[in-house]
């Protein structure tokens, strides 16, 4: 649970998993549409970098070729070049971070890759070395999503973080629909993972990333 | 994970050190300057904070202006909303384009600095090895209030700037900042016949609360004024190879 603790010190704070550039076209402006953004994107981004963690955290001492398919499987599922360089960015992030803490081939193997893995991989590496399952990893994926967005909705909206809690409860439960393939994940070869992204979300990170004056990475 | 069993332990020699830390256990002697395990490098990093338009930014530019023909420098500089505090160096020429990054730091400013530096750790570590032979790293934070503190993860030694306009009771008020850092700054004393400041107590309340700890008052209405600061930093730098 550390892994994906708002506190743990891999920069998540940084991340507003589009939020800041949704708040801006008026697509997120209250408690309902945030409920709205935030079902949208894990049921999109959320479940492609779910299921590449649950994958990664089923392997455990993988070939550097393994790890590079995943990263260019990974990489097509990310269209917009700015959103693939932030990806690398918070797995260097958290690979730093969580090298303090937990150790093992897989991290090793995450470590020493030619580009910097994306993030769901370092995050799934880190679940396998913890002695976590896949299942384990897929939600801890979902969660962390969950959390960007909702902690930077009410840093940017001013929204009544009570209420946003008990959005992030209600739809973490429609996530359940999508977790049971966690095991499935594990076992698919890696270019049979989902790979439903939402254009809207690369579109939006492209023009965010251009923005002179912003809060958040992306 | 799976409850009953832990699935990790945390090496002996890592220490977590408790939240309400006393002063007395933080001074620079006893607080770790490099990671544990971490390749020895030559770059000092030098923290820059203090409240919301206290001088930082000009204090980093006439850091560079003075600096910059005798060490390799380069800047992150974390300014809240904008890239402004970076455009602002870059427009003064006070360092080339390529030395200076803007970091991102989702609405706060001392978590960033303080809690989780992973987003500014890694602009330095970038910023570092792209150059090279940078002799010292300069962390401006965005502005903030008197709580903020920069982590000794993130940088080796910081500066607290105050802005003599913005109250002479406010080295009195104490604060991690003003209380901890290894420098205080209380600049603009240039302002303080206008703003009715009495910047002598300013000073004997900041000796006080220090502990010893230098405290230098600047005007930075020109880069001459940040020659002081600038001697503590060659200091810093000369001191940590020795």
């Amino acid at each position: 649970m550390m892994l994906i603790d708002g506190r743990f010190p891999a920069g998540g704070h940084t991340n507003s998993a589009g939020v800041e550039a949704a708040a801006r076209i008026g697509d997120i402006r209250d408690e309902a549409t945030l409920e709205r953004y935030l079902i949208g994107r894990l049921a999109t981004t959320g479940r492609v970098d779910a299921a590449f963690c649950a994958h990664v955290a089923a392997l455990t001492d993988p070939t550097d070729a393994a790890l590079a398919e995943i990263d260019i499987e990974y990489s097509a599922r990310v269209p917009s070049p700015k959103l693939r360089d932030v990806s690398r960015r918070f797995g260097r992030q958290m690979l730093r971070a969580g090298s303090m803490v937990w150790s093992g081939p897989i991290v090793e193997a995450v470590a020493r890759s030619e580009s910097d893995a994306h993030q769901p991989v370092v995050l799934g590496a880190f679940v396998a070395a913890a002695g976590g399952t896949p299942h384990d990893a897929a939600g801890l994926s979902f969660h962390h999503l969950a959390a960007a967005v909702t902690s930077a909705a009410i840093r940017l909206l001013g929204l009544d973080p009570m209420t946003v809690a008990a959005v992030q409860a209600r739809v973490g439960r429609e996530v359940d629909q999508w977790m049971v393939d966690a095991d499935s994940w594990a076992t698919s070869p890696v270019a049979g993972l989902p790979a439903c992204g939402g254009s809207l979300t690369e579109i939006l990170a492209e023009d965010h990333g251009r923005w002179d004056a912003r809060l958040f990475v992306a | 994970m799976g409850a009953g069993t832990p699935a990790y332990s945390l090496p002996e020699s890592r220490h977590m050190p408790p939240h309400d830390i006393p002063h007395d256990n933080f001074l620079q002697d006893s607080a770790p300057s490099e990671r544990v395990g971490a390749t020895p490098r030559r770059a000092l990093r030098l923290g820059i904070g203090g409240p919301v338009g206290s001088g930082k930014t000009t204090l980093v530019g006439s850091l560079c202006a003075l600096l910059r023909e005798e060490l390799s420098i380069v800047v992150v500089t974390n300014d809240i909303f904008t890239s402004e505090d970076a455009d602002a160096l870059r427009n003064a020429a006070a360092l080339p384009t390529e030395r200076i990054v803007a970091v991102q730091t989702g609405c706060c400013p001392h978590t960033a600095i303080r809690d989780d530096i992973a987003a500014n750790l890694d602009a330095v570590e970038q910023l570092e090895m792209l150059h090279g032979d940078v002799d010292l790293t300069l962390v401006e934070s965005g502005g903030d209030n008197l709580t903020a503190i920069f982590s000794r993860g993130l940088v080796d030694v910081q500066i607290f700037v105050l802005d003599t306009a913005g109250g002479d009771d406010v080295p009195r008020k104490g604060g991690p900042g003003v209380a901890m850092a290894d420098l205080l700054v209380i600049n603009k004393i240039d302002l303080a016949q206008y703003v009715g400041s009495d910047v002598d107590r300013m000073l004997s309340d900041a000796r006080d609360r220090r502990d010893g700890r230098p405290v230098i008052p600047t005007s930075l209405v020109d880069q001459s004024g940040a020659r002081e600061v600038a001697e503590w930093v060659v200091a810093q730098i000369a001191a940590r190879r020795r």
